[in-house]
Parts: structure tokens; C-alpha cells; sequence
């Protein structure tokens, strides 16, 4: 096993991008991670995409997008887990590169959402559930999170308004992103009186569909002085997977498959959440973000939520999460979603993360959650 | 979708029919060919009673495909007496009446009508349960 860095990042910004089609999104951002990486070429490139066959009626992404981005005839797949694809992309391409069978390879996350409106948008989403028990019964995938938002309230005992840290806290560092999609920070009284959309989530519970693109650039670490002084090691990379469907889980509070994966990355890297400078979660939704702190053993059980009442969660909190406006307000670009997680992290680790910078960042840690938490991919990234 | 993938979900659909597991006794529904609980093949078919609780419980206002035209409709988690949780809708209810911890009955409904053949595919909904007179 080699150790493996990550040497350049690319990113366009996230919102509706009326003007880009899927192919020139992915290209934007993977010539970006390209040139700051300094190179020309690269083994392999794998591409994390949930909806194009969906959206864009267009499946077999690898060579396009290969073709598209000038590198025709690499090795290109695209890799596909819902919402985590994006971090399951990186999570291949960290495969290949400590396996020693690939030196330069290209994690791409891509997704074009705005094409599709509506029920069919909604429906394209409710993929990520189980066709035959969950989605054929009308289930979308707000009121699949409403369902375990519902029931954590009634077992711990939590209001509404106690989960509005979330978002207040992801709109209010946005503000610094020049790529997040909404750069406005949010007040308690318009997340209590967000428009419902399937109760108890409301519209500032919810993470904005999007199109974006990220990339970031990997090699090993032993040549990783050969490109750039800005390298970012990945101290770990675990994936975990638990049933798809909600009803199937042995205890649906509980994400049995953040609490594996975060398990797994904290023993490679020998580190424990005590150790974690900042952490980009997928706050997906607000009860996401709660569910994710405390199967990742930074709140107990029940309690993932006080850290966002308490302000824990802030820039200058005892755990930073969504740095740079989290799922909430960068945007959620599905498939997208976890290489940007990782290009913020670098961007953090990097010290290069502008208005949204948490000073002395050594260890950043992200999260990407696909389904209702049926896989789950959790990335350590160490400084220089 | 298609008739013939609706048709061989049939005993579950219409009369709740899941599996209990040889090996560890647990009841399985909806059926699988390896149980959750300890990787063991061979089941047995196992008639759920159809009754249950509500686990939690949400209201679709922004429906997907095909189900627009029954929108607002309520979905919930159903915690059989069996054991299993299961996701279906809620019907002959009104949704400001729904609680945690109701008692549920399964019914037989309409769930969607498919494609230009109108293909009608009826499964299990839930309803408050019925008191003896």
C-alpha cells in the first residue's frame, strides 16, 4: 500500500448553470484540478454521478467525459452511489493509486440537475431508495428524512427550532464561498416560518438541488513534491454500506454505516474525533447533520443536535462543520456533493480557504451520505 | 416498470406475506432469500396479521411521477406486531389525526396507475385500526 496525496482541486461554482451542459460542467472542473496540479495527462479517471441517465439520458459518462476533458482512451468509469458517489469516486481513485497500479488519476464529481423540474425531478431522486418497498408506495426522498426527523424528535424529545443551528450556521459561512449557491446568511425566525415541505422539514431544513462539478488530482505521496508544496495526504478513506431501504435497518436513528466508515478512517489514521479540526458533514438535511455527529462519536446518541443549539459547530466552535456552506448552502449537486466536500477541505488545509478560513487546520474530515444512509464514504485529509 | 414485475411481487403486496427465518426465528417482511439477522438461507412463508403501529408518519405535498394526482397523500414506518418495520401509505385518515404509537390495520388500495396501458397496481396502505363494536 503506498500513501497517497491529493495534488490539485478544481471546482465551478454551484447553482443553475443554464449555459453548461453535464459534459462541459465536468470539464470545467477537471481542467481547473488539472492546471493546479501542473500536469497534462493521468492514468485514470473516475467520475461520481448519480442522475445523468435519469436527467440527461446519458449513461456511459467515463469516456465521455474523458473524451470531452482531452484524454482520450485513459482508463474513465463513472461511479454510482446516490448521494456518496461523489466521495466514492475519491474513494476508487485512492484504490488505484495505494494499490500501485495507477500513479495519476482524476476523481471527478458531475451532476446536472436543473434540466428535470418537478415529479420527475423528485422521482429521478427517490432512486437512490428501494424501487420495489419504498418508492413504489409514493415515497420521495424529503419525506423519507422527514420519517426519521419525525421519529428523533419523538424519541429524544426535540423541537423543530433545536435543529435550526444547522442551517444557520451553513448560510452564515457560505457567505465567504465565492462558489456556494446561496451567499445570504438565515435568521431563527425565517427557518421557523420556512415553507413546510413534508413535515416536520421545512424548506431551511433542506439542501438546494443544483448542478456543479469538483475534481481533485491524486498521486502518490512519495511524488507528490514533484507537482506542488501544497500537497494534502489523505490519512484515510473508508466506505461502508447498511441496507438500502429505511425500514430494513436494525435501528433507523442510528447510521450504522457512518459510524463504520468513520470507525475505519479514524483506526487508519490513528486518530480519534478528538484529533479533527473541522469536519464536512452532509447536511443533506438538518437531522442528517445530527444523525451524522453522533454515529461519527462527536455528540451522543440523541444529542447530535446540542451541538448545533450550543454553537459547537461554528468557525470558532469546538467541531467546525460545513466550512464553506455545507449541502445546505454551497449546494447539493448530488453526485457531485462529496468531491466538493474534499476540495473544500484541501482549500482549508491548504490555508488557501479565504473569508472561510478555521485557522490552525491540521486534520479535516468529510462525510458523504448516499440514500437514507445506506452508503456512507468518510475521508481523513493531514496538511503539509 | 411492467406487469410482469408487479405480478411476482403479488403474495406480498396483497396479503403481506414475509418469511420467517429457520435459523433464527426472526419474521422478515418484505421477503428476502438471506435473512438479515444471521446470513442464513431457506425460509419459511409467514402471513403477517396485518396489524402495526405507527413508527413516524409525513405528508407529500411535491409527489414523484405518476402520484401527483393523489397528492397531498401521508406515508408512514409501520412497526408490525411481528416485528418489521414497513413503508406504505396511510389511508381513511385524516392527517391531523396521526400519531405515534397508533394502532394500523392493512387494507388493500390502489397504489398508482402505470404508463399509457393504465396497468392499476394495487398493494398494502394502512389504516387506523377498526374498534369491535
Amino acid at each position: 500500500m503506498r500513501d497517497v496525496s491529493i495534488i490539485g482541486i478544481g471546482q465551478t461554482p454551484v447553482g443553475e448553470h443554464w449555459n453548461r451542459s453535464l459534459r462541459h460542467l465536468a470539464y470545467d472542473a477537471i481542467a481547473a484540478a488539472m492546471q493546479d496540479a501542473g500536469i497534462e495527462r493521468a492514468d485514470a479517471l473516475y467520475v461520481g454521478n448519480m442522475l445523468s441517465g435519469e436527467i440527461s439520458g446519458q449513461s456511459h459518462l467515463g469516456p465521455l467525459i474523458a473524451d470531452f476533458a482531452g484524454l482520450r482512451g485513459i482508463e474513465a468509469v463513472k461511479i454510482e452511489g446516490a448521494c456518496a458517489g461523489g466521495a466514492a469516486a475519491v474513494r476508487i481513485g485512492y484504490l488505484a493509486v495505494a494499490s500501485g497500479l495507477q500513479d495519476i488519476v482524476i476523481c471527478a464529481g458531475v451532476e446536472k440537475m436543473t434540466d428535470e423540474v418537478g415529479s420527475r425531478l423528485t422521482s429521478a431522486l427517490a432512486q437512490a431508495a428501494d424501487a420495489d418497498h419504498e418508492t413504489v408506495h409514493g415515497i420521495s426522498f424529503v419525506a423519507l428524512n422527514a420519517l426519521l426527523m419525525r421519529r428523533y424528535m419523538y424519541e429524544y424529545g426535540v423541537r423543530h427550532e433545536d435543529f435550526a443551528g444547522f442551517a444557520i450556521n451553513s448560510h452564515a459561512n457560505a457567505v465567504g464561498n465565492p462558489n456556494a449557491m446561496f451567499r445570504r446568511p438565515i435568521t431563527l425566525e425565517a427557518f421557523k416560518r420556512a415553507g413546510m415541505v413534508a413535515a416536520p422539514i421545512n424548506l431551511l431544513d433542506s439542501s438546494p438541488m443544483a448542478d456543479g462539478a469538483a475534481a481533485v488530482i491524486l498521486c502518490p505521496s512519495e511524488q507528490a513534491r514533484e507537482f506542488t508544496d501544497d500537497a494534502v495526504r489523505i490519512a484515510a478513506s473508508a466506505m461502508a454500506t447498511d441496507s438500502l431501504s429505511l425500514h430494513d435497518r436494525h435501528d433507523p436513528l442510528w447510521l450504522q454505516a457512518a459510524q463504520d466508515s468513520a470507525r475505519r478512517a479514524y483506526r487508519q489514521a490513528g486518530v480519534g474525533p478528538a484529533d479533527i479540526d473541522l469536519f464536512e458533514l452532509h447536511d443533506a438535511f438538518t437531522i442528517m447533520a445530527a444523525l451524522s455527529l453522533e454515529a461519527t462519536g462527536f455528540a451522543d446518541r440523541g444529542r447530535g443536535w446540542q451541538l448545533a443549539a450550543n454553537g459547537d459547530i461554528r468557525p470558532d466552535g469546538r467541531i467546525p462543520i460545513c466550512t464553506m456552506g455545507g449541502l445546505k448552502a454551497r449546494g447539493h449537486p448530488v453526485g457531485a456533493t462529496g468531491v466538493y466536500q474534499i476540495v473544500e477541505a484541501v482549500q482549508q488545509l491548504r490555508g488557501k480557504a479565504g473569508d472561510c478560513q478555521i485557522p490552525n487546520v491540521h486534520l479535516a474530515m468529510t462525510q458523504n451520505i448516499g440514500g437514507s444512509g445506506a452508503t456512507i464514504v468518510t475521508h481523513i485529509l493531514e496538511g503539509g | 416498470m411492467g406487469i410482469a414485475r408487479d405480478w411476482r411481487l403479488r403474495s406480498q403486496r396483497y396479503a403481506l406475506v414475509g418469511e420467517i427465518c429457520d435459523d433464527c426465528g426472526r419474521k422478515i417482511f418484505p421477503p428476502r432469500d438471506v435473512c438479515p439477522y444471521c446470513a442464513e438461507e431457506a425460509q419459511t412463508p409467514f402471513h403477517f396479521s396485518g396489524r402495526g403501529e405507527i413508527y413516524s408518519h409525513t405528508t407529500i405535498y411535491n409527489p414523484p411521477a405518476g402520484f401527483e394526482e393523489f397528492a397531498p397523500y401521508t406515508v408512514a414506518l409501520v412497526k408490525l406486531e411481528e416485528g418489521p418495520l414497513v413503508t406504505a401509505q396511510l389511508t381513511d385518515v385524516d392527517p391531523q389525526e396521526i400519531a405515534i404509537g397508533q394502532p394500523v390495520e392493512m387494507v388493500t388500495r390502489k397504489i398508482r396507475e402505470e404508463g399509457p396501458e393504465g396497468l392499476i397496481v394495487y398493494g398494502y396502505k394502512f389504516r387506523p385500526r377498526l374498534q369491535a363494536a
